[in-house]
């Protein structure tokens, strides 16, 4: 009977609140970066880029990992790396995988961390 | 090997794993400046019900945000802690967690032994190498550490040891312990 429009699914349109910034998305070519691959800026921030993205440009002349972006944006882990993969896309940024496992097979690099970590 | 290392930071992952509110965040706490990592999952109703606070009275509030610690041995040399999200509801989570990392370490209450046994199976599981920490709490029995062991159905060369997580120098010991155990892993294995 009622002739107000009613709204299922699609029709009620994206759900954007959480994801604003990245425009509703959860998936992008961002999704597999590792916690703490290493981020670097590699082009100059758009005219158009939001203070977000010129947050990582600046945040990443040095480089820094993944993680310590995500607690530095304080934003969730899944939006900073949709940001990221729009953002290397864009060849803004460079995204470098720790290589798998190097470290961690390194005999020298662990004896280094244990002898670090007796000196803190 | 070197020549894969030399031109990014090297970022080792140690992962702190144990049932809710075993004292993951404390320990991190203990040895690192902390942060927390914010994930997708928002606190709801959800929990009422799930997170088991029996013999957790003063933990009132669940922690959905990730822990996340960072050492810094040198520059370019750092070790990132990541608190592995103690519900069920974050297991998710842990596959990619895990991949790549150096240990674990699963802190265990013995007044809630059983509340480990899924982290252990895990790590178990994927190979990656892990201590046991069993967290010294103010009013739990004190058990042998061979007890704890039996109780958990440790292989022999996994260490097993007590701890204080609120102390940074136990805090310390137990990360050593983990590396220390990695090598010998790493060793046994070439």
């Amino acid at each position: 009977m009622s002739d107000r429009p009613q709204w299922f699914d699609e029709e009620a349109g994206p759900v954007v609140r959480p994801y604003a910034l990245i425009r509703g998305r959860t998936r992008s070519s961002g999704d597999a970066f590792d916690l703490v691959a290493t981020v670097r800026t590699i082009g100059d921030p758009p005219d158009d880029s939001g203070p977000e993205q010129q947050h990582i440009l600046r945040a990443a002349r040095n480089p820094i990992s993944v993680a310590d972006l995500v607690a530095e944006l304080d934003l969730p882990i899944g939006v900073v790396r949709v940001l990221l993969g729009d953002m290397r896309d864009h060849g803004l940024i460079s995204v470098t995988s720790p290589a798998a496992g190097g470290a961690r097979s390194n005999e020298r690099i662990l004896k280094e961390v244990i002898n670090g970590l007796r000196a803190l | 090997m070197d020549s894969v290392l030399s031109e990014d930071p090297v970022a080792l992952k140690i992962l702190i794993a144990g049932g809710f509110g075993v004292g993951k965040t404390t320990l991190v706490g203990s040895i690192s400046e902390i942060k927390p990592l914010r994930t997708e999952e928002v606190l709801s109703d959800r929990g009422v019900g799930i997170d088991d606070l029996d013999g957790v009275e003063s933990k009132t509030t669940t922690t959905v945000a990730m822990d996340f610690g960072r050492i810094t041995i040198r520059e370019g040399l750092v070790v990132y802690l990541f608190g592995t999200p103690g519900q069920e509801r974050f297991w998710f989570m842990w596959d990619e967690l895990s991949y790549g990392a150096l240990g674990a370490v699963v802190i265990a209450d013995t007044r809630r032994l059983t509340d480990c046994f899924p982290s252990i199976d895990y790590f178990e599981q994927r190979g990656t190498p892990f201590v046991v920490a069993v967290n010294c709490f103010d009013d739990a029995d004190a058990h042998s550490i061979e007890d704890v062991r039996i109780a958990l159905d440790l292989d022999d060369d996994v260490p097993v040891m007590l701890c204080d997580v609120r102390r940074r120098s136990s805090a310390k010991e137990v990360m050593i312990a983990l590396v220390e155990h990695s090598l010998r892993t790493l060793a046994s294995a070439n």
